[in-house]
């Protein structure tokens, strides 16, 4: 009797310990019955009790859950091919459903990887690449007051793809994402598991693609530097032929100027020459006959010839003493 | 046979003192499992059967051992920081880098190009119930979360944006979209700060985005070379036209002055004048002659009766100038009769 008591107690702690289980905060339990889930799933954490032995502890999370979808190609509408890399946060409200149909969250995690798979790849296929990229409609771009000149407005409403604009978008990101959401949420729900968002984590440019993007940026990036060269060099021609109008101002500017100042000057001394000479007849006359006589140093000089005659009024004395004086009234 | 091994071991001496050292072990491990210290920087969530019980602050504390109470340590005070597409080694918080920086660079911009985006993430851990119970890996949520915003919010933008203009805008946009996410994940972290460190084209295009950049400066150069060619060239013109301008005016001056000059003297020679005309007038007429007559290496005085004048004029230079010979010639100056 005293040998049997510490084996009996030690059965009954062992019974005790096995009937007892703790329920993590982040935790819900069914219990199953030889496999058969007994009872209400408990969601409340704390010390339970439950038959020992006969009873076993499934835990399952309750907080949310990640799915990392695993990057793939896929074609979007306009048949460019991207790679798209999904994530989705998800969570087990029914827990008994989702033991009945998936019983782990390795299964459950393979149904996602399939239903978010074939969902993005319609949703990605049915609308073009800017779509999927761009979020906002109508955003209007900051505009490098460097990069992006009136050219580009210009362009832009010629219907060309311009350097810094963005071209409008129907739908967007958000609703694409949307559709995803919706359509798997669906699907997802008769597992006892509710989805709480999918967004797209990366989208890039498939490997094969990538050279030709980079070759179409390396193409728009050449033109800018073209036009800015050309935009230089044409400032500077402006700038020469403002030079030169300039220049032919400044100085027709300044040859009409200094003729109006000559003219003034020869006018206004012609006034003077005019008012003193014209005073009267004998001041004219004797204008002439003075103004005559200046003249005659500078127009005879060393090597002039002289053809004198004896009746000039200087040689008229040569042949005869004029004993009268010579014809001068 | 154990039967007499039994008695011995009952007797209370001996026990006692076999006993005492294993008690003190065992004591030993229930103190030292019993207290836990938290850290200044952090709190401690205690779960006594799994269910949330309290949160600690900083100091000494003690719980109950073995299994019954568990302490989860959160550093609350921390500010954490989550690194995309480079990563700093040295780093206590796994969530910091990830393993694969050169795919979470790339991205694809509003206008389709690409650009390689660099950024971190601050943030603290503001509702640890939170942060331990509603989310697992709320680490690795925001990463997911802080990548997928950053490609959305790229995603508006241009390339210019991204790369120069854009840059704040960016970091604004993409703190709001991240906190809200992550309110609504009930993450329990505050997102602090959103910082974006290096963006750059992809490297085969760098080149051409540094191409951009000369011509730019090319652009800048062309225009100074031009001014200056330009303010070399006109200010001079300016000079020269005020010079030609005053110059003129000096002329002008000078021009009236002169008929000033000339027709005061007129008027003194011509008041003279009208007292004896005649004599002044010969006078004049004479002194003119006088003066000028010697200078005249070739003179010729012909009598007026005689005809033909050209024979002479062969005479060598020096031949007498007073021979008196026919001629018809006119004397060149012959002053005006009034």
């Amino acid at each position: 009797m005293n040998r049997l008591l510490p084996i009996a107690a030690a059965l009954l702690a062992f019974l005790l310990f096995n009937a007892f289980y703790t329920v993590g905060e982040a935790q819900q339990v069914i219990l199953t019955q030889f496999g058969k889930p007994v009872g209400a799933p408990v969601t409340e954490a704390g010390l339970k009790m439950k038959l020992p032995f006969i009873q076993d502890v499934n835990r399952i999370d309750k907080r949310i859950l990640e799915w990392d979808g695993s990057p793939s190609d896929m074609p979007t509408k306009d048949k460019l091919y991207i790679a798209v890399d999904l994530f989705a946060r998800w969570r087990i409200t029914d827990p008994l459903q989702y033991f009945l149909r998936l019983r782990d969250e390795r299964s459950a995690l393979s149904r996602l990887d399939d239903i978010l798979g074939s969902e993005t790849r319609n949703a990605v296929a049915k609308h073009e690449l800017i779509e999927i990229i761009r979020t906002t409609k109508d955003r209007i771009p900051l505009q490098d007051s460097t990069l992006g000149e009136s050219q580009d407005t210009a362009d832009a409403q010629d219907g060309n793809k311009a350097v810094g604009a963005l071209v409008p978008i129907h739908k967007g990101r958000e609703q694409v994402e949307q559709e995803i959401f919706k359509a798997a949420a669906e699907k997802v729900k008769v597992f006892g598991i509710e989805l709480l968002d999918i967004r797209f984590k990366r989208i890039n440019y498939n490997a094969s693609v990538q050279p030709k993007i980079f070759e179409r940026m390396i193409s728009e990036r050449r033109q800018i530097a073209e036009r800015f060269r050309s935009e230089g060099n044409g400032e500077a021609a402006r700038i020469r032929g403002n030079m030169s109008r300039d220049l032919n101002r400044i100085q027709s500017e300044a040859y009409r100027r200094v003729e109006e100042i000559r003219g003034e000057g020869d006018a206004k001394a012609a006034e003077i020459y005019a008012n003193a000479y014209n005073q009267n007849p004998e001041a004219a006359h004797f204008y002439e006959f003075t103004r005559t006589l200046e003249a005659y140093p500078a127009i005879v000089t060393e090597d002039s010839t002289m053809v004198l005659s004896t009746d000039s009024d200087l040689f008229k004395f040569l042949k005869a003493t004029g004993s009268k004086p010579s014809g001068q009234p | 046979m154990k039967l007499p091994s039994l008695p011995p071991l009952r007797t209370p001496p001996a026990r006692a003192f076999r006993a005492t050292p294993v008690i003190l072990v065992l004591l030993a491990v229930v103190i030292w499992s019993s207290w836990y210290t938290v850290p200044s920087d952090s709190v401690a969530v205690l779960q006594r059967f799994g269910k949330y019980r309290s949160e600690a602050p900083p100091g000494l504390h003690f719980k109950i051992p073995f299994g019954v109470d568990a302490v989860t340590i959160l550093p609350v005070k921390r500010q954490l920081k989550q690194e995309f597409g480079f990563s700093t080694p040295g780093s206590s918080n796994p969530d910091q880098f990830s393993d694969e920086p050169e795919a979470e660079t790339r991205m694809v911009t509003g206008d389709l190009n690409a650009a390689l985006v660099e950024w971190v993430v601050q943030y603290r851990i503001s509702e640890p119930f939170k942060y331990l119970f509603d989310v697992r890996e709320p680490g690795a949520t925001l990463r997911d979360v802080s990548e997928s915003v950053m490609r959305e919010v790229v995603g508006d933008r241009t390339v210019d944006e991204v790369i120069t203009i854009g840059r704040q805008e960016i970091e604004s946009e993409a703190l709001a979209k991240m906190q809200q996410l992550a309110t609504k994940y009930n993450m329990g972290v505050s997102i602090d700060q959103v910082q974006l460190k290096n963006i750059n084209p992809p490297t085969p295009v760098q080149d051409s985005f540094n191409e951009v950049n000369q011509a730019q400066q090319e652009k800048e150069r062309l225009i100074n070379e031009a001014r200056r060619d330009y303010n070399r060239v006109i200010p001079l013109a300016e000079g020269e036209k005020d010079q030609r301008i005053r110059e003129a005016e000096g002329y002008r001056l000078k021009r009236t002055n002169e008929a000033e000059g000339d027709v005061a003297r007129f008027n003194a020679v011509f008041a003279q004048y009208q007292k004896a005309p005649d004599v002044t007038r010969r006078r004049l007429y004479l002194e003119t002659m006088q003066q000028i007559m010697p200078a005249v290496q070739n003179k010729v005085i012909v009598d007026e009766n005689m005809q033909g004048i050209l024979p002479l004029l062969n005479l060598d230079k020096k031949a007498l100038p007073a021979k008196p010979q026919a001629a018809a010639g006119q004397e060149p100056q012959q002053e005006a009769t009034p």
